[in-house]
């Protein structure tokens, strides 16, 4: 079974190192998936206005990409992208007056979209499709009961309609933990908003949050916290310099995408974990534990 | 001196035409709302808020546009849905802020102006972010 894959902007720059280990990880895995030949920005964040169909266009231009590359299930690891392509796919799904009225507007286009693609998330893909004692058979370096605080934020779980899991208490990122022999601690804020694109504006705002989380995982035993979304890294872990600004009693937590710890438990090379982009650095617990 | 507190309610065309621009943008029905106040309990950003998540349904409700458009709540509100997920009256009230927002910002009345953005901002932070706040603050 062959999935397009549509990386998104920030995972080719900003979260090289999220692409490079979900790449690695998936072909690990056995997962056959190639990347669109072409694609454009999804929206980042879907509009929830009932009246305005032109933002809807974006996330579904993709889709036809996807039926071109004579695919019919697309694959990404960005939480945002994967929230904005699914839910443009399940409003159209479900508005066939709305998909006809884009179909319209989109005359340029020389393959209309009927709601045929699948979207998926990358965590879909290794809790459905490969299963995680699958998962577990594969790991050749298990990480050593590394303790780690399991963070979705918003887009991975909300709304309900496009969630891969519970809205209040999802376990996927848990039971992937566990299968690459990891330890996830119980995380109450494991859904909580790290205020999202604030940071551009209110960097001050995201600090409180960040302090918040990665406080409440530190008091929880955690060593790491694991994210999948490329916002959600940039606060916790870039903005910890702000944060520290603002709450002289922080201390931080390396935060890492899950994608680098299957990589890990998968026997990567350092290379593809690219820690260069990171600003609280990983390798230390990493390397004491003895998995690097 | 006596101040005069007293809230106003009018059922004046004005009014009534705001209240169904609200319902018609969001698609949602703002009589629902029965005030029980979970959307603000659980709202991350109700800190950061002047006007808090049940009070901009209940101002929605009764036509405060003056009151809605000028607060700092619907800028503050990063749509992170956990309202919506939790109303058990099936409201979606970041549907209802999206409304509040897009009444202001299609009259091009934006909340951020990009080319005033620090060049440090710029080149530091992710596309995701510059393009989800310039979605939620730009027309
Ligand atoms: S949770 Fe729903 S019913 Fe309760 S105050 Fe908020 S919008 Fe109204
Ligand atoms: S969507 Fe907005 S109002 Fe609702 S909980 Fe999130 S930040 Fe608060």
């Amino acid at each position: 079974m062959k999935f397009s894959y549509y990386p998104g902007c920030t995972l080719k720059n900003h979260a090289k190192n999220f692409e490079d280990s979900t790449l690695f990880s998936l072909a690990h895995l056995g997962l056959e998936i190639e990347e669109l030949p072409r694609w454009n920005c999804c929206g980042t964040v879907a509009s929830l206005a009932a009246d305005d169909l032109i933002h809807q266009l974006a996330p579904i231009r993709n889709l036809i990409r996807v039926k071109e590359a004579e695919t019919t299930q697309v694959v990404t690891a960005c939480s945002m992208c994967f929230n904005t392509l699914k839910r443009a796919n399940e409003r159209v799904r479900a508005n066939p007056t709305e998909l006809a009225q884009m179909n319209d507007f989109m005359y340029d286009e020389e393959t209309p979209y009927e709601g045929d693609v699948d979207v998926y998330h990358v965590l879909d893909l290794v809790r459905d499709k490969v299963g995680f004692k699958d998962v577990a058979a594969k790991v050749v370096n298990p990480l050593g009961g590394l303790k780690v605080a399991n963070y979705y934020g918003c887009t991975l779980v909300r709304p309900k309609q496009v969630a891969i899991d519970d809205t209040e208490n999802p376990v996927v990122l848990e039971n992937l933990v566990s299968a690459l022999g990891g330890s996830p601690v119980e995380f109450p804020l494991k859904t909580e908003c790290c205020a999202s694109y604030r940071t551009v504006d209110s960097p001050n705002i995201v600090a409180d949050k960040t302090y918040q989380i990665i406080n409440s995982a530190r008091s929880l035993g955690a060593e790491i916290i694991a994210v999948s979304c490329p916002l959600c890294a940039f606060n916790l872990d870039q903005r910890q310099e702000a944060t520290l600004k603002y709450h002289p009693d922080f201390i931080g937590l390396p935060i890492v995408y899950f994608s680098q710890l299957m990589a890990i438990a998968f026997g990567c090379e350092e290379k593809t974990l690219q820690f260069g982009l990171h600003h609280f650095p990983p390798k230390p617990v990493l390397t004491g534990k003895g998995l690097i | 001196m006596h101040l005069d507190k007293s809230v106003r309610i009018t059922r004046d065309k004005e009014t009534l035409g705001f209240v169904a621009k609200v319902e018609r943008i969001s698609g949602q029905n703002l009589k629902a709302c029965y005030q029980c106040g979970k959307c603000s309990a659980g709202c991350p950003m109700a800190a950061y808020m002047d006007v808090l998540p049940n009070q901009i349904i209940r101002l929605a409700q009764f036509g405060f546009e003056e009151e809605l458009v000028k607060s700092e709540s619907i800028w503050t509100c990063v749509s992170c849905l956990t309202c919506n997920n939790r109303c058990p009256k099936g409201v979606k009230i970041a549907e209802v802020i999206e409304a509040v927002r897009q009444i202001v910002l299609r009259t091009r009345k934006d909340h951020m102006d990009v080319e005033k953005l620090p060049l440090g901002t710029l080149r530091n932070i992710p596309p995701i972010a510059l393009i989800g706040s310039m979605r939620k603050f730009t027309s």
